[in-house]
């Protein structure tokens, strides 16, 4: 399934990736005079998980919502599967940032589930009224996802009466629905309380083992070094380093991902 | 009370209810509609990017909010017909309340869009939403539990207010008691018997108000 071979660092970067999912290259983005992304470039192929480390304010969860149209680039393209090609030297069309937002679907920090809809409406929101699939199907699709989540018995609940826990998974369950080729996760257990960040965990693994191509923002290094098949570091706008888990987790190269890693693992 | 006050308490209250079914409600009720659709478009209008199009907004609201009720009134029933506009008392009525209430309730319904986390909007488009959709689907039906209190606030202020109306000769409650008060001469007696059908009207209006709050109040923690 990997395209490349992970042990070579260099290697996600190859434009010529035959099966890249998604290439970005030059990506920049600034708030007023803050330029939050300097020059991004990354590859993901498919069947591949990126995970994205630094810093809180490095760029990283700026990169993420740039690949769902959430936020502009201001310069830079975004490629998906030869299907979506987006140069923001000039602003996208509206057309286009839908045909961005339909390969990726996002699970959100703080969940951002519709709290005036049942978990069932919450799921069948994207793909019943905005892609306009059969009923039957997706209704069908929900409830085996729901239950994939063991949820199918809450599919009536509101989210104030779910867990965080539970109410990501409903949003993981919810960017499935999407049919995806991208899942996007933006830090999806940090406002989880403790005992509840395994769940979670374990189900993006279970994804990431059946294939799916994801990029995930995240702070769980373990977990990183488990299941991406490249991490990048980000700090002040740029990817300092990137390549295997397990070399830029224990063998940083560049002294600032040392300084980050180093802070994370010994915090006090 | 002696029975000869009795007797016209009770002989008046039919044209005074009268007043308020034929006269009162219906007023309130059709302004406050469209009332509420004007309030929406100029809260959107608010709420826009483009510069031109929020300062219409403004501008509008601040007239309304910094004018007398009862001047607006006159103005449209007693000002326009000099410049060759005459409009009857109720459509007067009518649309003196509406513009006046969209002034008041366009910013109730900006508060309460504004009032939706922004995760709400994203989540949205995350999903396919255009802003429209996202609109109507999502953020609206959070604004509405949220702007529930404050435009009940102002549909009571509003069926108290449509009593000014009975200025510009259209036939509500207030006008009937006016009117069989400068008949009998019993004042006091007819300008109570006004105020409590008033209450009366705002205690129903409060527990449809309570009703309304619950439903809406079904899908947030307690």
């Amino acid at each position: 399934m990997s395209p490349t071979d992970p042990t070579d660092p260099t290697a996600p970067d190859a434009a010529a990736a035959p099966d890249a999912l998604l290439r970005v290259r030059g990506l920049r983005k600034s708030f007023g005079p803050n330029q939050v992304l300097q020059s991004i470039d990354l590859t993901v192929g498919r069947g591949q998980v990126l995970a994205l480390i630094g810093p809180s304010g490095s760029g990283k969860t700026t990169i993420l919502r740039c690949l769902n149209g959430l936020e502009l680039a201001d310069g830079g393209t975004i490629d998906v599967a030869d299907e979506v090609s987006l140069d923001f030297g000039t602003p996208p069309t509206k057309k286009q940032l839908a045909a961005l937002r339909d390969r990726s679907a996002m699970v959100f920090q703080h969940y951002n589930l519709f709290p005036h809809k049942t978990v069932l409406e919450n799921v069948l929101e994207g793909p019943l009224i905005v892609q306009r699939r059969p009923k039957a199907e997706v209704e069908a699709e929900a409830l085996a996802l729901l239950d994939r989540v063991g949820l199918s018995a809450k599919k009536d609940s509101y989210p104030f009466e779910l867990s965080g826990g539970q109410q990501q998974r409903v949003g993981i369950v919810r960017a499935l629905a999407l049919r995806p080729q991208l899942l996007l996760f933006d830090e999806p257990t940090s406002s989880l309380d403790p005992e509840l960040v395994g769940d979670v965990l374990r189900l993006i693994k279970e994804l990431a083992v059946e294939g799916w191509s994801m990029v995930i923002v995240t702070h769980e290094l373990e977990f990183a070094r488990e299941v991406a098949t490249e991490v990048a570091f980000v700090d002040g706008g740029r990817i300092v380093e990137h390549g295997d888990p397990k070399q830029v987790l224990h063998h940083p190269q560049e002294e600032r991902t040392r300084q980050f890693l180093h802070r994370l693992l010994f915090p006090f | 009370m002696n029975q000869s006050a009795w007797d016209l308490f009770w002989t008046s209250l039919g044209p005074i209810v009268h007043g308020a079914i034929a006269g009162t409600i219906p007023l309130a009720l059709a302004s406050f509609a469209i009332g509420l659709t004007l309030a929406l478009g100029l809260a959107l209008m608010r709420l826009s990017r483009r510069r031109w199009v929020s300062s219409i907004a403004r501008v509008y609201i601040s007239i309304v909010r910094g004018t007398p009720l009862l001047v607006q009134l006159f103005v449209i029933f007693y000002g326009l017909p000099s410049l060759g506009i005459l409009i009857d008392p109720w459509p007067s009525a009518v649309v003196a309340f509406s513009l006046n209430v969209g002034g008041y309730a366009a910013e109730v319904i900006r508060a309460a869009i504004l009032s939706v986390p922004k995760g709400q909007w994203e989540a949205a488009y995350m999903i396919g939403m255009s802003h429209r959709r996202a609109l109507t689907r999502i953020i609206l039906p959070q604004a509405a539990r949220v702007s529930v209190p404050p435009l009940s606030n102002t549909f009571i202020s509003l069926v108290k207010d449509t009593s000014l109306a009975s200025l510009i000769l259209v036939t509500e409650l207030f006008r009937e008691a006016q009117q069989v008060a400068a008949f009998s001469q019993e004042f006091m007696l007819l300008y109570l018997e006004a105020a409590l059908v008033y209450w009366v009207i705002c205690l129903g209006l409060s527990s449809v108000q309570s009703v309304l709050e619950k439903r809406l109040d079904r899908y947030v923690a307690h």
